[in-house]
């Protein structure tokens, strides 16, 4: 067992299911001889050869539509998006054929693609490096996706997402890229696609965030059991489809809630989620559900970045003012 | 200054206007069987071009593009196609999605309004029509790039018409081809018009065929109308493909006698002698005329197939009629390989639903 970086988490779980299963492929910008620009697939092109571990030309279009055609033939494409901000040139690709293949072939073809791109905020990185746009593909029938925070849930969920016979938008906080080492053994073992994992159990609020936000929230339930608070945290992991059993099994426990998230609020997942608590736990909630989020604005460039980011202030203030009603 | 590259586009050509050959004609024109077999294949696209269309007027199916003027090179794509080949096709690929399989029946519920009309019970490796224009060039080297990595000799036959060489999604895709040396070969069906745009908006260039030139691969030019000269460009080019020699392009030159689609009205913005004109040069007319003077062909041959192309799309038209709409929690059935838990609210809401059809 070794104790790794999420990041190089990532690059075990694609060396692993490389091994396992000659489909796998992965393709993208800069990722054979660089081993991309984060290093999440260094070692792979040694490893597996150009045959399987492909650079591609400039152009993110090409890259979702090329995986597509891949996986209509049975390969596993891993197709590798540099920062989330680019893969918006494969979005008609990814919305229009990925996540409708199976659909519209009455399930004669299918689409076990995983896009994987690194999103979200603070690392000081260049406009259009920083943004959270997870909503707009979760808005997507058709399509998973799922956003790891930590070292082990990077492994099994990217092993998961890889076995799926289905799309998966696979989001990398790479905020959390080398944040933390956590020891994962390499052991094939997936994780649980479309299940919310509990970090922390408490009584008194319901935390809920995903990807790099999470760090912050489980600062904030530290500071808040000083404060003799008892909090629960909520890893949704796979944002779509969405584990709402879990959620609201643990409001109805605890009564209050916080939803965490980078993006901004406008018809961001956190709405879907205090929507469904609305919808389905009313009765048990105590104090109305509360967000804490990015601005609706656009992200500010690296030296505000931190402005726009929800802090573990912030998440605290929340909880005390919900606790407080 | 030095010449650092030139390049020249080819154009074939093996018929005149009226069915005469120009020349020589390729060496595979002695197997006559084939080509009577290609002469009666558009003329049954074509009876089910019409019969579609009649049934669109009457509401007997949804918004259809005609294949109108399109039957030449369809047909030649079919016939040349192996069968592990995998055809990608456009939305006006009636003819050749026929002869890889695709039944009438089955295309008539595509249009008609049916998923299951993309299920193609006999070309299981055939993507489905793509209608947002030219996305589908990416499948293709996709497929291409999947038969490279497992070593399979087999082509991919990707095919457009010319507004889809405007986007992106093309001149990306015939650069991978040529950066990965694939096994592609895209086939332009260049029927001068975009819905209401002409050809020369669509670009500035001579040809569509030299726009293979910047992503490496060669382009040539056929008269699409002549099912000689396609068929041979295509023979050539998938041969290429199969034996390792990369991709290709090929424009087909022809005309859409039709409008755009059911919803269209081409007396719009198409100027009415130019129309009649291309009537003059289409593929179908021209291919009989050749028989013809063959020997052929003769009235009473025309006239027995005519009958027996009604009857094979009537057949089609009554079975695709009597198929009755799938239920409508179907919408779940294949969104995902097995039904989230997310979703088992969502349908068994709508199991309870009633629904009526409009």
């Amino acid at each position: 067992m070794a104790d790794v970086t999420l990041v190089e988490a990532v690059n075990m779980a694609l060396a692993h299911e490389m091994a396992a299963n000659e489909d796998v492929v992965v393709l993208g910008e800069d990722i054979a001889t660089n081993g991309g620009v984060f290093r999440a697939t260094v070692g792979l092109k040694d490893r597996f050869g150009f045959k399987r571990v492909m650079d591609t030309p400039l152009a993110e279009n090409l890259i979702a539509g090329t995986a597509v055609g891949m996986a209509t033939q049975g390969l596993r494409p891993v197709a590798e998006f540099q920062f989330m901000g680019f893969i918006y040139a494969g979005m008609e690709q990814i919305i229009s054929h990925a996540a409708r293949m199976r659909n519209r072939t009455r399930g004669r073809l299918s689409c076990p693609v995983v896009f994987r791109a690194p999103f979200g905020g603070g690392i000081h990185a260049p406009e259009h490096h920083s943004e959270s746009t997870e909503a707009l593909f979760a808005h997507i029938p058709g399509l998973r996706v799922v956003i790891p925070s930590s070292p082990k849930r990077a492994y099994g969920l990217l092993l998961a997402s890889i076995r799926n016979n289905d799309p998966v938008v696979f989001l990398e906080p790479k905020r959390l890229y080398r944040a933390v080492t956590q020891s994962v053994e390499d052991d094939g073992e997936a994780l649980p696609l479309d299940t919310c994992f509990t970090l922390r159990e408490g009584s008194d609020v319901t935390l809920i965030s995903w990807g790099a936000s999470i760090a912050e929230t489980l600062e904030a339930a530290d500071a808040l059991a000083e404060q003799g608070v008892s909090a629960e945290v909520i890893d949704v992991a796979t944002i779509s489809p969405l584990d709402r059993e879990t959620l609201l099994c643990s409001v109805a426990k605890t009564g209050r809630c916080v939803i965490v998230h980078e993006a901004c609020r406008n018809v961001g997942v956190g709405a879907e989620i205090a929507a469904s608590i609305a919808e389905a736990a009313f009765l048990d909630l105590q104090a109305p559900v509360v967000r804490v989020t990015g601005y609706d604005t656009i992200m500010p460039y690296a030296r505000n970045e931190m402005a726009y980011l929800p802090q573990v202030a912030d998440i605290v203030e929340a909880v005390e003012q919900v606790i407080a009603l | 200054m030095k010449d650092r590259y030139a390049f020249h586009v080819d154009s074939i050509a093996y018929l005149d206007e009226s069915g005469d050959a120009l020349g020589d004609l390729p060496e595979w024109s002695d197997d006559r069987d084939t080509i009577l077999d290609a002469y009666r294949h558009m003329v049954l696209t074509r009876t089910f071009d019409n019969k579609t269309i009649a049934l669109q007027r009457t509401g007997q199916c949804g918004t259809y593009p005609s294949v109108l003027g399109h039957e030449t090179i369809g047909t030649a794509i079919g016939q040349t196609l192996a069968k592990d080949d995998v055809l990608v096709p456009y939305y006006r690929d009636h003819a050749a999605q026929l002869l890889r399989g695709v039944t009438l029946t089955e295309m008539l519920l595509y249009w008609g309004g049916d998923e299951r009309g993309s299920a193609y019970a006999h070309c299981p490796e055939d993507l489905p029509v793509a209608v947002p224009i030219s996305t589908q060039c990416c499948h293709a080297v996709g497929v291409g790039a999947s038969f490279r990595i497992r070593d399979q000799k087999r082509a991919v036959l990707c095919s457009l018409g010319d507004g889809a060489t405007s986007k992106g999604d093309f001149l990306e895709s015939v650069n991978l081809a040529g950066a990965w040396h694939l096994p592609v070969v895209f086939i332009v069906t260049n029927n001068q018009w975009a819905i209401s745009t002409p050809r020369h908006l669509q670009t500035g260039a001579e040809t569509i065929a030299q726009k293979a030139i910047s992503g490496g691969l060669p382009g040539i030019i056929c008269d699409g109308n002549d099912y000689f000269a396609v068929r041979h460009a295509l023979m050539h080019a998938l041969e290429r493909a199969r034996t390792g020699k990369g991709g290709s392009v090929i424009e087909a030159v022809t005309y859409r006698l039709g409008d755009h689609t059911t919803a269209d009205d081409a007396t719009r913005y198409r100027p009415a002698e130019e129309l009649k004109q291309a009537w003059e040069r289409e593929g179908v007319k021209r291919l009989q005329s050749w028989l013809h003077h063959q020997g052929l062909w003769d009235s009473d041959r025309e006239q027995a197939l005519q009958v027996s192309c009604r009857n094979q799309v009537d057949k089609a038209v009554e079975a695709y009629l009597a198929t009755g709409p799938q239920p409508p929690t179907a919408m779940f059935d294949h969104l995902f390989e097995t039904l989230p838990a997310a979703l088992a609210g969502q349908y068994e809401r709508l199991q309870r639903r009633e629904v009526k059809h409009g």
